[in-house]
């Protein structure tokens, strides 16, 4: 296996009187994307949360390529090279598409080959360059959302749910643009509820359960035996297809 | 705009424009040609408007700012009011050591000395907004109530400061000479210092528009609005942003104060929180955080009660409120709702 990039070791969440995730282990390897998977309140978004410094650790240690970012704000993380996808999307709607993808490149204008790059892979967005983000669909903010992440080059992208809601023409297209980023090197963690998505993105895979990592490995040993996904997720791959 | 001449190739159909929404902007012409055939005379309907006009823009600087720390910062600042006050009495130390450039006939000494007059204020009210900010809002963001009731002890607070510094009676501070009367064309009057305020309010209202559209920082704003925990992802520090918005948004109201103490002519402690209500209106009518609903908002409302005023003087106490109704059932977020996270 790679050289983790992301390593999260004994990490303790709360949110107000709430204890949501409960010393959570595990590491991201450098090149790969790896799946976070899990039932509604398992902590998925929580640890993508607490990772961006969005909410802060109770205790435990975040590091990510070797240095302590546990304590880190939010911004640092940011300029740290780790871009952050909410699974709200978090798009900015009354600002154009072009201005959006503006703002995400701190440090100046997109070069115009990475740019077509991005608007190769979601072709959608081009047609929509000076319009209002608020008027795109569904499907088109994720895009946009994803596209804001990659608008200049991340170490490692932090996606929640990109296909939720949405129409299945539209996770198709979002399954391609995630093998193309995965072609071109990127480190993902991503958070799926869509086990088809997953089983076919996935090079490792964590699934977390009440707070806590339950099982961690990879990911075509975990598509492989149906009985462990029925125990770790409540399903197998062959009845959610 | 600076780092941000990103374009992707050509794209193989054109792009779809962005469609303006025109409707509230036509809401001001459309109110002025209706108040014609009520006001009956051209010539009075002429200097109702401008006189309107300079009220509007007088009540914009004010309110600017405020809207800018609302929108962005989800403040509620019922403090603003004492920098228009303070903003007002910085004037004074200007005012003082240069008491001669007031009498003189010189227009340009007269405009050079409401520039001064301007540019001390804004630096004493960034300067308290930025102290204020630190001890008073800083400690209360995320609650409403607390918000309220905080500032509304600094207010009380700096008022009585502004007693204890410059007394407590009126001080009466007259226009510098060149700025006094008015310009009469045919039948329309038209005093001079209300175009001088129509100059300076267009002036800052551009200079916003042009910040906020045409400039990084007016994306950060713009986008700070929205959803300020998404500028914080992409790697902005937006507590930086939150206090340079707040020193600016108190400077303005400095600024707005000069402006509106040299239309009344004299000094009062209070003056600042008596305009508050007009203040609030227009930033709701306009919708929280837009400053192009506030500048409509702001003219819209000095033009009605400016016409009410003339044609039912009765009704000209509540025209401000009616208008605020007859908007929100229109558009129940304002002129130009600012989308929230």
């Amino acid at each position: 296996m790679a050289e983790p990039l992301l390593h999260l070791s004994g990490v303790h969440t709360h949110i107000g009187p709430y204890h949501i995730l409960h010393g959570v282990d595990f590491a991201a390897p450098a090149g790969q994307l790896t799946m976070l998977l899990g039932r509604n309140g398992a902590g998925k978004t929580t640890t993508l949360r607490t990772i961006m410094g969005l909410w802060q650790a109770s205790s435990g240690t975040i590091r990510f390529d070797g240095n302590d970012i546990t304590k880190n704000g939010t911004p640092d993380i940011a300029c740290a090279g780790i871009g952050y996808v909410p699974e709200s999307m978090g798009i900015f709607a009354g600002l154009t598409v072009r201005e959006n993808i503006v703002l995400a490149a701190r440090s100046g204008p997109v070069d115009s080959a990475r740019l077509d790059w991005m608007l190769g892979l979601f072709p959608a967005l081009r047609r929509f360059w000076n319009l209002p983000a608020g008027n795109l669909s569904g499907g088109q903010k994720q895009m946009l959302a994803i596209a804001r992440a990659i608008a200049e080059p991340r170490r490692l992208l932090l996606i929640d749910e990109p296909t939720k809601g949405l129409a299945p023409v539209m996770v198709r297209s979002m399954i391609e643009a995630f093998k193309a980023l995965k072609e071109a090197g990127e480190t993902i963690l991503l958070v799926e509820q869509n086990f088809h998505a997953a089983s076919v993105l996935g090079d490792t895979v964590i699934v977390m359960d009440d707070g806590r990592v339950v099982h961690s490995g990879i990911m075509s040993e975990l598509v492989a035996d149906k009985n462990l996904q029925r125990r770790l997720l409540g399903l197998s791959l062959d009845t959610h297809q | 705009m600076t780092g941000t001449t990103v374009e992707p190739s050509a794209p193989s159909e054109p792009l779809p424009r962005t469609r303006t929404d025109w409707l509230p902007l036509l809401l001001v012409p459309a109110l002025a040609l209706l108040a014609l055939p009520l006001v009956g005379s051209g010539s009075t309907w002429a200097t109702l408007t401008v006189a309107g006009l300079a009220m509007g823009m007088m009540i914009f600087l004010m309110a600017s700012g405020l809207t800018l720390v609302f929108g962005l910062m989800d403040i509620i600042n019922f403090g603003h009011g004492v920098f228009i006050s303070l903003g007002a009495y910085a004037s004074l130390l200007v005012l003082g050591p240069l008491a001669g450039w007031a009498q003189s006939d010189s227009v340009w000494l007269n405009l050079a000395l409401l520039l001064f007059c301007i540019l001390a204020a804004m630096g004493v009210t960034g300067t308290v907004g930025a102290v204020f900010e630190r001890i008073i809002v800083r400690p209360v963001y995320g609650s409403h109530l607390k918000q309220i009731l905080v500032t509304m002890g600094g207010l009380i607070v700096a008022e009585q400061a502004i007693h204890a510094i410059w007394g407590a009676s009126p001080i009466p501070i007259p226009l510098p000479a060149t700025l006094r009367g008015a310009l009469i064309i045919g039948d329309v009057v038209m005093e001079r210092y209300r175009l001088v305020a129509v100059g300076i309010g267009l002036v800052v209202f551009v200079g916003m528009q042009l910040l906020l559209n045409r400039t990084r920082i007016g994306l950060l704003i713009r986008a700070g609005v929205e959803n300020p925990e998404m500028v914080e992802a992409l790697g902005y520090r937006i507590r930086r942003l939150f206090v340079s918005v707040f020193v600016a948004g108190s400077a303005l109201a400095g600024l707005g104060g000069v402006m509106w103490a040299f239309y009344r002519q004299t000094l009062t402690a209070g003056m600042g929180m008596e305009v508050m209500v007009l203040v609030f209106i227009v930033i709701i009518i306009g919708g929280l955080g837009s400053v192009g609903g506030c500048f409509v908002g702001s003219v819209l409302v000095a033009l009605v009660a400016n016409y009410v005023g003339f044609i039912e003087p009765k009704l000209a106490l509540i025209s401000n409120i009616l208008v605020m109704a007859l908007v929100l059932i229109w558009r129940p977020q304002g002129l130009f709702p600012v989308a929230r996270r």
